[in-house]
């Protein structure tokens, strides 16, 4: 076993030698520049890396960058299609979060991408897995193993009852760094078809009334609803930031018959919605 | 304060002291309206200035055209023809300075000190546009110099005390003179206490401590050619401030010039002065005296300028042409840090001045002509081209929350015309005049962001698009001499277009806690401005005069709100006994109630108020020294009252008793 590891190891050597001056032609090395290793998934033919750009997941919204490393040639899969299903287990049943399709990513070679929005973790962040099932050059295979998701500073992701007896999960997607001024706010909202499914919401409205409680409580002006976007299946509004610190962004989540289905207006009374997410820059 | 008594030495002849208004007094050989305050060590022994170390803010309030808003009890604001610093060129011996503050607790006025100054120029509307494009009027601080003689070396030094507020003063300052050299140096230190009010009520946050110093050499290379530089430190600390939330617990001024000076031998061409200057300034508000504030936050400010001018004077048969040619570079920054309420949670954090870069360059040209003894005209313009930057993308980003588009760069061409016509009879002045000036919006018209008002309680936003400011000027004046008395009237008005003002913008949530909303700087499709004044000076006997000044002003928004901080009808009186070693000056001095007052700018109705100063002064000569004791009592009947322009109703000072000692040794 010893000896067939060491000739794999050399072999190992040797085909990375051989295929350097290769790389730099045909394999631009700086795929995932400004990404970093989360983690890798292996079985016997391939291994899976997974980028972010904390090098880390954590709770609410994850791009994820990934290669498929095949484990004899060495070499990056460029063509491939993949599944993914991110599951929880809990102590008596387990479920999935929303995510998106994985797909090649734009002008690059070897490098496939997606989101998953994790709405939980436990506290020493475990209790997630990640299988993902993928195809290459015709021949299917599967690997899973478990990974770790920790708990983000803020709340950027809300699970919640509405009041239509559905079970919603409401992600912060973006923008990844606020700016003093006007940001497009994108925010993910999904409904809990059952424990591994999480559609799209489209056609909803979310009001935004942004505040900062450190400084009493006050909010910004020339904030807009968010309207769903057919483009990016995300909801998008203005959201003004007038200076930097800790947010508090208060939503209304309204059904296309303009319905409240959870959250209520910041008052001097009630001074947070119960539907809200949090942002610090 | 109000010591309303000072000297506002009227060049030339008698100095008409009335309170601050936007009226003017005149000066004999001129019945324009324009005025000169006398303030350096040469006008010491003149009787008629009520304290020698009085401030600076207190020698401007005594001019006639000068009305000084108050914040507390340091670093009042100007106004002139009804109008404060945005629509004014305050300029020090016309260099440029701007405030570091973007609550306005530091007009330019509160960086110098008496001791640094020779004289203040007053020059009213367009008249004032020498060193810049301005509306209200030009104020240039001139600093003092010294002649080339050989009087070698001479020294003073100055005491002052006064009971409200424990308030000392010490100066000193040492004088250098040869042939063809000269050095001044002179510091000053101040420091107040609380003050009371009428009925010993104390208010809280109006102390303040400052020191100042200063340098001013000149070397003489050749009969026509000069050298002067001059540099002023000035460091205000533990500044309160009663009418505002916050206080200030520093604010520096560092102002540097060199300048060259060229006085040919020639029959028309008669002088070119050219001077490069720079100043900084450091500006820190403070709440950590404050016991109970909604939210402890830092406010800094820093203001920094560059700048030249070259200044010739050419006279050809009738004209006397003035020409200045001059150009700065401004950057001003302000930030704001909150601390958050709540434990652990992150500082706030804005830009509220988001380093905004002003460059100017312009020129002015001015003729008298004197085309008899009895007429003579002046034609005056200046054209300017101003731009400003946006140097920090968060300015850009944080503007566009409020308007789509804000861009980095923003240029203007700026004109100021105007003429003077005068006519000098036997016992008739009488001067008439018209003008038309523009100006750019201020730095926090333009750009700032979430400046807290606390007179209107509104936060406000700049706008960088506004539209110039644009004036249309016309001024009279008539003074009739009779054998023991004169009689002057003196008018301004103005009607500005596009004039600049807070425009509530509804739905907006404020940032400040309790503040009542946000304006946005808009302009007003117009406003009328008017400012009249009666002066009267007679003798009562040869070393008894008496003096009077009625005046009024008016200003109204096209929106038919009241301008704010505008006097209501004014009044002073006095006697006045001058003999060579003694004089006395007996004042009354008040306003009728503020009938007219914008309580939609946050402006409450004034009572009409009344006080008496009486102010006293000695002169004594023993051998080569001289001394000149000035003592007198303020609010003689400790009246509990505040005017017009007492930011947020603070009380002024109740009874005040005062002494100021100056030595000159020669």
């Amino acid at each position: 076993m010893k000896s067939l590891y060491l000739l794999l190891f050399a072999l190992l050597i040797i085909v990375s030698s051989c295929s350097t001056s290769d790389d730099s032609d045909n394999q631009p090395i700086n795929e995932i520049q400004d990404l970093l290793r989360v983690q890798e998934l292996e079985n016997e033919s391939h291994i899976i890396e997974l980028y972010t750009s904390s090098g880390k997941f954590y709770t609410g919204y994850n791009h994820i960058s990934l290669r498929i490393k095949n484990k004899i040639s060495n070499q990056f899969e460029t063509g491939a299609s993949l599944t993914w299903m991110p599951v929880m287990q809990m102590p008596t049943m387990q479920h999935s979060c929303p995510k998106s399709g994985i797909v090649k990513e734009l002008g690059k070679d070897t490098v496939f991408e997606g989101f998953i929005i994790f709405q939980m973790t436990n506290t020493d962040a475990s209790g997630w897995s990640l299988k993902f099932d993928y195809q290459v050059n015709g021949e299917q295979f599967t690997v899973t193993e478990n990974i770790e998701v920790f708990q983000h500073a803020q709340k950027n992701v809300t699970a919640f009852m509405g009041s239509d007896n559905t079970r919603y999960v409401l992600a912060n997607i973006g923008p990844a760094q606020p700016i003093i001024g006007n940001n497009d706010l994108t925010l993910g909202l999904y409904k809990m078809e059952n424990m591994m499914t999480f559609p799209v919401v489209i056609n909803y409205t979310i009001t935004l009334d942004p505040r900062m409680p450190g400084m009493g409580n006050h909010s910004s002006p020339n904030n807009t609803d968010l309207t769903y976007s057919a483009v990016d299946n995300f909801y998008h509004g203005n959201l003004t930031l007038t200076m930097t610190g800790y947010w508090v962004l208060n939503f209304q989540l309204l059904n296309g018959s303009n319905e409240v289905l959870k959250g209520e207006p910041v008052t001097d009374e009630n001074i947070q919605s119960s539907l809200f997410l949090e942002l610090e820059f | 304060m109000k010591i309303k008594l000072i000297a506002a030495f009227i060049f030339g002849v008698i100095p008409i002291i009335t309170a601050q208004n936007t009226e003017q007094n005149i000066a004999k050989d001129t019945t324009n309206l324009n005025e000169v305050v006398i303030i350096g060590r040469k006008s010491l022994s003149n009787f008629r200035q009520p304290k020698a170390l009085a401030s600076l803010d207190e020698f401007l309030e005594s001019s006639n055209k000068i009305v000084m808003i108050k914040r507390g009890n340091y670093a009042w604001e100007p106004s002139l023809n009804s109008m404060v610093s945005e629509r004014l060129n305050v300029t020090i011996d016309g260099m440029q300075i701007f405030g570091a503050c973007t609550d306005k607790m530091d007009p330019i006025t509160s960086y110098v000190d008496v001791s640094n100054l020779e004289k203040v120029s007053i020059n009213s509307g367009q008249q004032g546009t020498e060193f810049g494009n301005v509306i209200g009027g030009g104020i240039n601080l001139e600093l003092h110099k010294e002649a080339f003689s050989d009087k070698g070396f001479k020294m003073g030094i100055d005491n002052g005390f006064e009971t409200n507020g424990n308030y000392k003063i010490f100066g000193v300052d040492a004088t250098y003179a040869a042939s063809n050299f000269y050095l001044i140096a002179d510091g000053i230190f101040r420091k107040s206490e609380n003050y009371e009010s009428g009925n010993s009520q104390e208010v809280l946050y109006s102390q303040f401590q400052k020191i100042n110093a200063s340098v001013v050499t000149g070397y003489k290379i050749s009969e026509s050619h000069q050298i002067d530089a001059n540099l002023i430190i000035d460091r205000a600390t533990d500044v309160g401030y009663p009418a505002l939330p916050m206080d200030v617990s520093l604010a520096e001024a560092f102002i540097t010039s060199l300048s060259h000076t060229y006085t040919p031998e020639n029959l028309y061409f008669k002088s070119l002065e050219s001077k490069l200057y720079f100043n900084t300034i450091t500006h820190i508000m403070d709440d950590t005296q404050r016991p109970d504030v909604p939210i402890r936050m830092d406010m800094p400010g820093w203001s920094d300028t560059f700048g030249f001018y070259s200044k010739a004077h050419y006279n050809i048969q009738k004209h006397h042409i003035t020409a200045n040619l001059n150009g700065f570079y401004n950057r001003s920054l302000a930030e704001m840090t909150m601390y958050s309420t709540i434990p652990n949670q992150p500082d706030m954090f804005m830009y509220t001045w988001p380093d905004i870069r002003t460059l100017y360059s312009g020129i002015f040209i001015n003729d008298d002509i004197e085309i008899n003894d009895l007429h003579s005209i002046s034609f005056g313009t200046r054209v300017g081209f101003h731009q400003n930057e946006i140097a920090r993308q968060e300015g850009i980003e944080s503007l566009k929350i409020f308007r789509s588009n804000v861009e980095q760069f923003n240029n203007r061409l700026l004109l100021s015309i105007n003429s003077n016509y005068k006519l000098s009879l036997k016992n008739y002045e009488v001067n008439a005049g018209v003008g038309y000036g523009e100006r750019a919006p201020s730095v926090s018209e333009g750009y700032g962001f979430f400046l807290f008002n606390s007179f209107d309680n509104y936060d406000y936003i700049g706008n960088p698009n506004l539209a110039n400011e644009k004036a249309y000027e016309a001024s009279f004046s008539i003074k009739r001499h009779f054998k023991k008395a004169s009689l002057s009237l003196e008018s301004s008005a103005f009607y500005i277009e596009d004039y600049i003002i807070g425009v509530i913008a509804e739905n907006t949530p404020s940032m400040t806690i309790g503040a009542k909303g946000v304006r946005l700087y808009e302009s007003l499709p117009n406003a009328k401005i008017f400012n009249v004044a009666l002066n009267s000076n007679f003798d009562i006997l040869p070393k008894l005069k008496g003096q009077t000044v009625l005046g009024y002003s008016y200003g109204n928004g096209s929106d038919n709100n009241s301008l704010t901080l505008i006097r209501p009808f004014f009044y002073r009186a006095e006697i006045i006994y001058r003999s060579h070693q003694f004089g006395a000056t007996f004042q009354l001095e008040g306003n009728g109630n503020q009938t007219r007052y914008s309580s939609f700018y946050g402006e409450d109705q004034t009572p009409a108020y009344a006080i008496l100063n009486l102010n006293l002064s000695n002169q004594l000569v023993i051998d080569n020294v001289k001394a000149i004791f000035k003592y007198g009592v303020q609010n003689l009947l400790d009246r509990e009252y505040n005017t017009f322009a007492d930011w947020n109703n603070i009380p002024r000072p109740g009874r005040n008793f005062y002494i100021n000692a100056s030595f000159v040794i020669n």
